[in-house]
């Protein structure tokens, strides 16, 4: 059985730590959020200028001047700070933040990864995603294992451009987790989906990865 | 007698600097903290052929929108453009340009410009679309991309609070690209909600200083729109 969409942001929560300024992106990653295990600390960052990302608010208390880069309204937490745009990518970009979890179109081999253009079909933007995967310590992604074609996303190289080269540290897909220990190293297939098999997930992946 | 930075109304802080083709960067966030009335007079004042720097480009019928619908809009700079079927018809049938910056560099661009700062090396986009054409250098096995400052002839931006002098303290998320565009042109225009005499703005607790800012207007009226309102449901 591949795991559904709330089991991948439970496999992408596991890699928080007690302490870790996290970012999450649009779509699964922002899931993540609700599998923070009990007692650990993690403060979610929102690029649009916030550290302390609280739930959304109830009913009737929504606040037009308080948004998450997904533009949902929002909430404050007691140890919620607010500061501008170029603050906050200098968070992103300086190395500040410990972990970010994005979704991806593909990922490559090498640690590409393309998840923000389609040549030839209306591009909305790369938003903060290409200065995320350049800054930010720790890349995951969290994707399908293969488009609803049955192509290939993890291959040898991105076929789309790219919205970072060598940028990703994990990999989670609705069939197994790939990560590597460094950004030279190679990935490696560290968990499988249960009943998934080692031979289905050879025969749905194009890139390189190696066995434990 | 000094001149007052003080404006009766947006219309009439537009008036005698905004002309055909200039760029002006427009602040906010989607629909978070965007000059709403600014936006309103530039579109009555008629101008066009507009370069307009702004993260977003606001949504069909409101905040960049409404300069997108007039046709007043050349270009966009811009990080993500999505929720706007009026921009996607025109920059597909070629009557829009538009011009990408990953959201970080574009903060860091218009921080630069303002700070007088020709350009600056990032990691962002370093393999990418986004650094084909620029020099690049290589520190420490990292590379980087040389992106340059931005200015413009106009900045307006929108805050929660200002005074006579131009000071300005703008609320929670609503701050986003405002403080660096107010830097960033020499003709700074801030509409605010709340416009209060010296004094009556805590020191320690200003976000512009008034410096950057020329003119100032309270603004009519805000619908301040929400773009994707999100709720918990109350538990009984």
């Amino acid at each position: 059985m591949p795991w559904n969409r709330n089991e991948l942001a439970m496999r992408a929560a596991k890699e928080l730590r007690d302490g870790f300024y996290v970012n999450l992106g649009i779509g699964i990653p922002t899931l993540v959020a609700n599998y923070i295990p009990a007692g650990m600390k993690v403060v979610l960052q929102s690029e649009n200028g916030m550290l302390g990302m609280g739930p959304f608010p109830l009913e009737g208390e929504e606040d037009p001047d308080l948004i998450n880069a997904g533009k949902q309204t929002i909430t404050e937490l007691p140890m919620s700070a607010y500061f501008s745009s170029s603050d906050s990518f200098g968070m992103i970009r300086g190395g500040h933040i410990n972990l970010s979890v994005l979704g991806a179109m593909e990922v490559s081999e090498k640690g590409d990864l393309a998840n923000w253009m389609v040549p030839g079909k209306m591009v909305k933007g790369m938003g903060g995603a290409m200065d995320l995967v350049a800054g930010v310590k720790k890349t995951v992604v969290v994707m399908e294992h293969t488009a609803k074609d049955g192509s290939h996303k993890f291959k040898p190289k991105c076929e789309l451009p790219l919205t970072g080269a060598n940028v990703v540290d994990m990999l989670i897909t609705d069939l197994a987790v790939f990560s590597r220990p460094t950004r030279s190293a190679d990935f490696e297939l560290i968990e499988m989906a249960p009943g998934v098999t080692l031979e289905e997930i050879k025969s749905k992946t194009s890139a390189r990865f190696v066995t434990r | 007698m000094s001149v007052s930075k003080v404006f009766p109304d947006a219309a009439s802080a537009l008036k005698g600097v905004v002309r055909d083709g200039i760029t002006i960067m427009s602040g906010g966030f989607g629909l978070c903290g965007i000059p709403e009335n600014l936006i309103l007079a530039l579109r009555d004042s008629g101008v066009k052929g507009l370069t307009v720097v702004s993260n977003n480009a606001g949504v069909d019928g409101f905040g960049l929108g409404i300069l997108l619908k007039t046709r007043q809009i050349k270009k966009m700079i811009s990080s993500y453009v999505g929720e706007n079927q009026e921009f996607e018809r025109q920059y597909l049938s070629g009557e829009l340009e538009l011009e990408f910056n990953p959201q970080g560099t574009l903060a860091e661009r218009i921080r630069a410009g303002g700070a007088g700062i020709y350009g600056f090396y990032t990691r962002t986009g370093a393999g990418t679309l986004v650094a084909e054409g620029k020099e690049s250098r290589v520190v420490n096995g990292d590379t980087y991309v040389l992106e340059t400052g931005l200015v413009a002839d106009i900045s307006m931006v929108k805050a929660w609070k200002g005074d006579t002098e131009g000071n300005l303290i703008y609320r929670k998320t609503a701050r986003n690209f405002n403080p660096m565009m107010a830097t960033a042109s020499s003709m700074t225009i801030a509409e605010v909600e709340e416009l209060v005499e010296p004094g009556q703005l805590e020191p320690d607790q200003i976000h512009t200083p008034g410096i950057f800012v020329k003119r100032i207007v309270r603004g009519a009226s805000y619908e301040k729109r929400i773009e994707n309102r999100t709720v918990r449901k109350r538990t009984a």
